[in-house]
This record gives structure tokens, sequence and C-alpha cells, in this order.
């Protein structure tokens, strides 16, 4: 896939979106790819909605801002309703299975998929939740490789976790794999 | 060692830069969105033998800088809007006083507390005038994360060649986007040092010796002891009350600038060469107006973009010789018209000056842009 | 022939000083002189560091390292110094309004950073560069030119305000009181800490003749009938202390000082 991916990542704060789109921006640096990563700030990014965009593309990136995303993530309703419905119409959408989605939402694949569940039940801790689903993205996307994409996991994440976040990423693999079989 | 391959924000790489140009001294007060500024000073600052400091407020973020800045430090200071318009007494304080100092100013959509979170460019008249009565002015203007690195470095260079203070004038937008960025090896880095006198040298604070741009300057402690004013001074450093020395002081710092444009100016062109219209555009703009320029080249129509990356002294000879070339020059910027009035001065009749703006905290997009464009022509 | 402290502490050539006669800054401004001479200060290692106003003129006549900056952030420029080069001996001169009006937050967070700079505040309780104006400092009914009809402010206490605000040590002394004076400097100078010495000086050109304080030998007689040591002052029944205002040495404690605790950051990192 060369495509220039626009990715929007949403949730809560603290959720940890934000490392996982600077994550994904650096696994499409190691893989020689161009990346932007911007995000919401203010008052909205400590609770409420916030929100973590990356740009990945094989060309220059002039324009820095993602204007109509082709993938979106949300990890919470209240995300979910802010943001979900802006995407383009081949795009893909990505919830919680804890969301409940809003009618008429027009995208060419919409996933609902147990990602905070997996990462309590199946990785053991809530936290990981942003690591299952890059790994999902990346599955789905082919955007970065597997290699890069651990290896930016790893340098990002505080020491000690490197097995609860390689688990994670497991296990994200395997909700897209489940999609793709 | 190769070079380090980094994912920063624009304000990171401004501290990365600092920190290359020999930045020692930071003092500031925190403000969104130029805040990481300042964060990451006060983590890397003590790692090198420098100093940081929390100060109370915006105005002694200055002044404790240009304190600083006397003792020998190079030095910087970080704001946004409101923070810019407390700092402009001490802006033109060391502009009368020669003190080398960096100003970086991450502009945020304005006027008053504004959109603190928001990018616009409606500071790029204050970075001219903000300050009371005449004096010389260096603002640069980056569009990237990398020359927010480079342009960090040259505003620290700027300042020390030319002893005075420089504006670096970045927005939101660079601010706070990460993007790759290359950060090259010392070695490889030009940085200018002021120039001091010689123990012995019989030193006159503020006179130009033959062959040098500006007086050279003596660390405080370092056995001169002399006087600095914010008060009109003689080349003793002393206050004067002599118009005609007041007359003369004056020239000569609106000659540092007027005297060394050649120098100070740069700006990117694309697709000039060929070009029947101009898009004008700077800062995190100027990345819009890049999109927009391919798209439109795309469709055929022979645009091109000019970006100025010294926004003052403002490009005036090659936007004037450019408006000779053009049909139409469109400027755009995030704010309700302010480069467009400096175009309009240099372009004269010569082509019509269009805008292309908006003050609302968004960004300007290239769809946006392009429809204007459309529009006008 | 010149004093030889005039000759070695003075840029002769930059008198005469342009304070009224009768002005009581020059007395302070001599005080701080023989404070640094008994100190035995290097003169390369001093610098002196001002606002605005007609105090704020003392550093241009002193043979230091001197930096006249903008109004009421002498305090500001001068943490700056200090803390770039802690090797400098950093003293600030600043009028009641510099000080305590216009530069009032920087005097309550120098005093709170315990930073090792030492304020003499000239106080003669009045805007005497601008030609009259009350200051914070003015008393209560008194007038000033934009209190034709008395002063409704109450004034500060500066020494106290900076005590308040952490200052490590803090006194008041008066221009009539020259003895003590130069002991308060010296201290204040010497002591590792912020410092504060409220010198009350006196403006017979419009701060007393506004309030028809009469002449100078009046207004300097004020001083001297009015002002009580501390230590007297514990000593005297309370008739005795009606009215009277004191000076002396109020606080003089050592705490961590602020140049200090930033090279121990510093030397954490170079071990």
């Amino acid at each position: 896939m060369s495509k220039q991916l626009e990715l929007r990542l949403s949730g809560s704060g603290g959720q940890g979106l934000i490392t996982a789109g600077i994550i994904l921006a650096e696994a499409a640096l190691l893989d020689h790819k161009n990346a932007i990563q911007t995000q919401s700030y203010g008052p909205e990014a400590r609770g409420g909605a916030s929100k973590a965009e990356v740009i990945i593309s094989d060309k220059s990136i002039d324009f820095p801002k993602v204007t109509l995303p082709n993938m979106s993530l949300a990890l919470t309703q209240i995300a979910c309703d802010k943001y979900i419905s802006d995407i383009t119409e081949d795009g893909t959408i990505i919830v919680d299975d804890s969301i409940v989605l809003p009618a008429q939402l027009v995208a060419k694949n919409i996933y609902r998929l147990p990602i905070i569940k997996t990462a309590i039940q199946e990785v053991g801790k809530e936290i990981v939740a942003n690591i299952v689903a890059l790994g999902l993205i990346v599955r789905l996307t082919g955007i970065v490789t597997d290699e890069s994409l651990e290896k930016a996991i790893l340098s990002r994440i505080p020491k000690g976790t490197e097995d609860l976040n390689k688990l994670a990423l497991k296990k994200g693999y395997e909700l897209a794999e489940g999609l793709l079989s | 060692m190769a070079r380090k391959v980094k994912f920063l924000q624009g304000n990171e790489a401004c501290v990365e830069g600092a920190l290359m140009a020999g930045m020692t001294f930071y003092s500031g007060y925190p403000i969104t969105p130029s805040t990481e500024i300042a964060e990451l000073s006060a983590e890397k600052l003590p790692k090198i033998g420098g100093k940081f400091i929390q100060m109370e407020d915006e105005i002694a973020g200055i002044a404790a800088a240009i304190g600083a800045s006397l003792t020998g430090a190079k030095v910087m200071t970080a704001t946004s809007g409101p923070g810019f318009s407390l700092k402009q007494e001490n802006i033109g304080y060391a502009a009368l006083t020669e003190i080398p100092l960096v100003i970086v100013n991450v502009q945020r959509g304005g006027p008053s507390t504004g959109l603190p979170t928001a990018p616009g460019q409606g500071d790029v008249m204050q970075a001219m005038w903000g300050t009371h009565g005449d004096h010389p002015v260096i603002c640069l203007t980056p569009d990237s994360v990398k020359e927010t690195f480079d342009l960090t470095i040259r505003a620290f260079n700027l300042a020390e060649k030319y002893r005075m203070p420089v504006i670096l004038l970045t927005d939101e937008i660079t601010g706070h986007m990460r993007e790759k960025i290359e950060i090259p090896e010392q070695s490889e880095i030009e940085v200018y040092n002021r120039i001091k006198p010689n123990l012995g040298d019989n030193y006159q604070a503020y006179k130009v010796e033959a062959g040098d741009l500006v007086p050279k300057m003596a660390d405080f402690g370092s056995g001169f002891r002399y006087h600095v004013t914010g008060l009109m001074h003689d080349e003793t450093g002393f206050p004067s009350n002599s118009t005609a020395n007041a007359g003369r002081l004056m020239d000569r710092l609106m000659d540092k600038i007027e005297a060394n444009k050649d120098d100070i100016i740069t700006y990117e062109e694309i697709e000039t060469e060929d070009a029947e219209y101009l898009i004008l555009a700077y800062g995190g703009t100027a990345r819009t107006a890049k999109a927009a320029v391919k798209t439109l080249r795309a469709e055929g129509i022979k645009v091109g973009l000019f970006r100025p990356i010294t926004l003052w002294p403002f490009p005036n000879e090659r936007v004037n010789t450019l408006s000779e070339q053009v049909k139409d020059i469109i400027v755009a910027e995030l704010n309700y018209g302010q480069l467009i009035l400096e175009v309009e001065r240099v372009v004269k009749s010569n082509c019509p000056v269009r805008f292309c703006g908006k003050a609302n905290g968004e960004v300007l997009t290239p769809d946006e842009l392009i429809r204007k464009f459309k529009e006008v022509l | 022939m010149n004093h030889p402290l005039v000759e070695n502490y003075f840029r002769m050539d930059k008198f005469p000083h342009i304070w009224c006669p009768g002005c009581g800054h020059g007395i302070i401004m001599a005080s701080i002189a023989r404070a640094i001479e008994k100190l035995g200060l290097d003169k390369d290692k001093v610098c002196i560091v001002s606002g605005i106003g007609c105090s704020s003129r003392a550093p241009g006549y002193m043979d230091f390292n001197t930096l006249h900056t903008t109004h009421g952030r002498a305090l500001a420029f001068a943490t700056g110094v200090k803390l770039a080069n802690p090797d400098l001996e950093v003293i600030v001169i600043a009028g009641d309004g510099d000080l305590s009006a216009i530069g009032g937050n920087h005097l309550i967070h120098s005093a709170r950073r315990n930073i090792n700079l030492t304020t003499i505040c000239f106080n003669n309780n009045i805007y005497g560069m601008t030609g009259g104006q009350y200051s914070p400092t003015t008393p209560t009914n008194e007038k000033g030119t934009t209190a034709p009809y008395g002063n409704i402010d109450k004034p500060f206490d500066i020494a106290k305000l900076a005590i308040g605000a952490g200052a490590t040590y803090s006194a008041r002394t008066t221009a009539y009181h020259v003895p003590q004076m130069d002991k308060l400097i010296e201290a204040a100078i010497k002591h590792k800490g912020f410092s504060l010495v409220e010198a009350i000086s006196i403006c017979p050109t419009y701060y007393g003749r506004k309030n028809k304080k009469g002449s100078v030998v009046d207004m300097m007689t004020w001083l001297k009938d009015n002002f009580v040591d501390v230590k007297v002052a514990e000593k005297l029944p309370q008739e005795k202390k009606e009215g009277k205002f004191l000076m002396g040495e109020f606080i003089n404690i050592i705490e961590p000082e602020y140049t200090d605790q930033y090279a121990k950051i510093i030397e954490h990192f170079n071990k």
C-alpha cells in the first residue's frame, strides 16, 4: 500500500493516542517514508475528546494537517460522536466495541472491535489499548513494516514494559487478521 | 558519527538549534503554545553548565535574558502573543543598548487571550512596530521543523553579529507539528560569536572601530566597567541630550539593517521562473501554499510561490521584480491582512495584490487557497 | 582635592550629578561606595543595576559595571546578571516607585527566590523625576501633584514587604543616620541571599515643598527625631514609641541561596 495515509486517532486524554500517533510516524521514518504528526491541545487534551493525527507518505508532505482522514479510530463514545463522521468515502473507520455508531455513516469499511477488552482481558492492562490499536491499524494498512513498528514502540515505552507491549501488538495484529481471513 | 534523525516538534527543534548555536541562558514565563521551548531548555541547559530560570512574568523573562547577555551568555526567551506584547518595551531597550538576544514568538490566535492553542499570524506587524520609537528589527519565520532549527541558529548568529534582538516568529502550526529532522553535527554548524575588546584597549563601549560592523562588546565582570543605559548615549555609553549625537546613534542603529540587507534577507522561491501568478506566503501558511502551487501547476496554471524567510527587513527588491513579471499576486496569511500592506507598498501599481486569509484559529487549507485563487483570477 | 573615596569609586567626569540641592540621594550613594570600600570588593566584579527615576541615575556616576534599565525592571535584569555570572557582586539601586509600584512583582519574587542580590531602596516618598506625583510610600493624607486633595492610599512598608516575601535580610535607615546606614549597607552586601536596605531619603523640591516640610535642615531634623532603632525601641516605654518609625536590622537569617541551589543542579550532571 503506497498511497498517503491520513489517520486520525481519537479517544480520551490518557489513552495514549498521541503517543500511538508518534510511534506510528517514527516507524514510518524508520521505513524511510515521510510523516507528520499533529494533535489537539488545551483543555480538550486533558479529558473530553483528544485527537492525534498522522500523515504518512512516500512523497514529501506539504500541508501538515489532516483535513479529511482516510482512516479514523475512536476509542470512546465522545470521541466517536465528535470526530468519526469526518472520513473519505473510501476510508476506514475503526471503533471500540463499547461504542454505539451513529446511523448513516458513510465509509468503505466500518469495524467495531474489542480493542479495550483485548487490552484488559488478553494483555492484562487497559493502558496498552493504544498499542493493540496500532497493531490493528498496521496490519490493516501495511503502512509500515512490522520490524519498524516494533522498534518504534520499544523506543517510546517505559523500561520493563517491553513484553507487555509486544503482547499487545501481537493481539492487535490478531484482531486484524481475524477480519482479513 | 552519523547525523541523528529525530521526529520533533518545531518548539523542540528550536531548543536543539539554540543549544547548537551556543545558548547558555534561557529565561521566560510559561505561555501556550510556546511552553515546550521553556520545558526543554529547563531540562537541557543545566546538563551543559547553562542556566534556566522561570521568571515571575513575561517582562522579567526578557529582562533577565538581557542582563545575562551582558555577562557574555548567549540568551533566548520564548513567548506567544500576550507575552510578546508585554515584552515590547524591553525589546526596544535591547535594540538601543545593542544587546544580543533571541526572542521566539510562537504565534497563536488573537487578540487578547484569544485562541491559545490555535495558530495565527497576527503578530507580523507587531514584530516590526511593537516597541515604541524607531528601531532596527530582524525577524525570521520558518515553515518547517527543520527550518525552525536552522533559523534559531541563524537568529543567534545575527543577534551576535549585529548586536541586537532578533525575533524568531513561528506559529502554532510549525511549533507543534512533529516532523522529521536530521540534526547536523556540531562541526557542520556555523556559529558566530560577538567580538570582544582586549584588556588594555582604550575601550569605548559604543564606538564602532574601523573595520567593525558594531561596537565590540565586553562582558560585565571582565575588567571594563562601562555603562549601559536606555537613554540616548554617546560613544562612551553615557547619556547624552545632544540632538546631533542622538541623530548619529539612530542613523548607525538603523544602518545596521539598511546596509546589510543582502546578508540578512533570505527567501525561498518555487516555480517562479515562468510564473504568471504568484502566491506569497510565509511560516506555517507557506505549507498550504506549497500544496496549492503543486495542485495548480498540475492543472497547467503557471503559478509560483514566494516565501519570505526573513520577514523584516522585507525582501522589497525581489518582490518588486517579481511583481513586474507576474499578472497577479495573492498574499496568504492567518490574519486580516498584515504583510499584504508591505507587499502593496513594494509592488505599487505593477500588478494587483489580492488577499486570502482568515483569523479564526483554523489553518488555511490548500482547497481554500485554490478556491480563492480561482475566484479572483 | 577630592576625597580618595570619590576618586576611587566615582566617574569624576560625569559630575555634577542631576540631583536637586538638598536631595538625600547623594548621601546614600556615597554610603554604598564606603561599604564597597570597607568590604574590599574588586571594582571589576561589582555590578550596579538600576531602573528609572532620580535614584536610578546613581549607577552612571559609579565606577563599576553599571546597567541603567527600564522602569521597575532593575531586579529582573539583575537576576539575569547574577544567575549568569554568580561571581559578580550585584547591587540594585531603586526608588520607591520603581521598586514597589511598577517593579513590585520583581521585588517580591527576588525576595522569595532568595537570590544573592543587594537592593538599596532610595525612598523619598514621591515620584521626583516626573515632578512630584504620589508614590506607594507617600503617607496617607500627604499631597502630591496627582493627590492635590491629599493621598487616600495607604503606604507600603517596603522593609516589611520584603520580609513577608521571604527576604533573608531587611533593614531600614535614613539619610540622617549615616554611620548606621554605612553599617547596614555593608551588612546587606555581605549577606548571602536577598537583602534589602530601605534608605529613607528626602526630596525637598517636590515632597518637601508640596507638603510644607520646611527647609532641607528641617527635613533632616525630622528624620533625626522620628526614627528609632529597633533595638532601642524594644526598651522604650510605649508612650515614647508613639508615632515613631522603626529603623535598623529587622531580619538577618541564612537560607539556601538561589544561584547556589542552581549550581547544585549543574554539579549533579558533572558527576
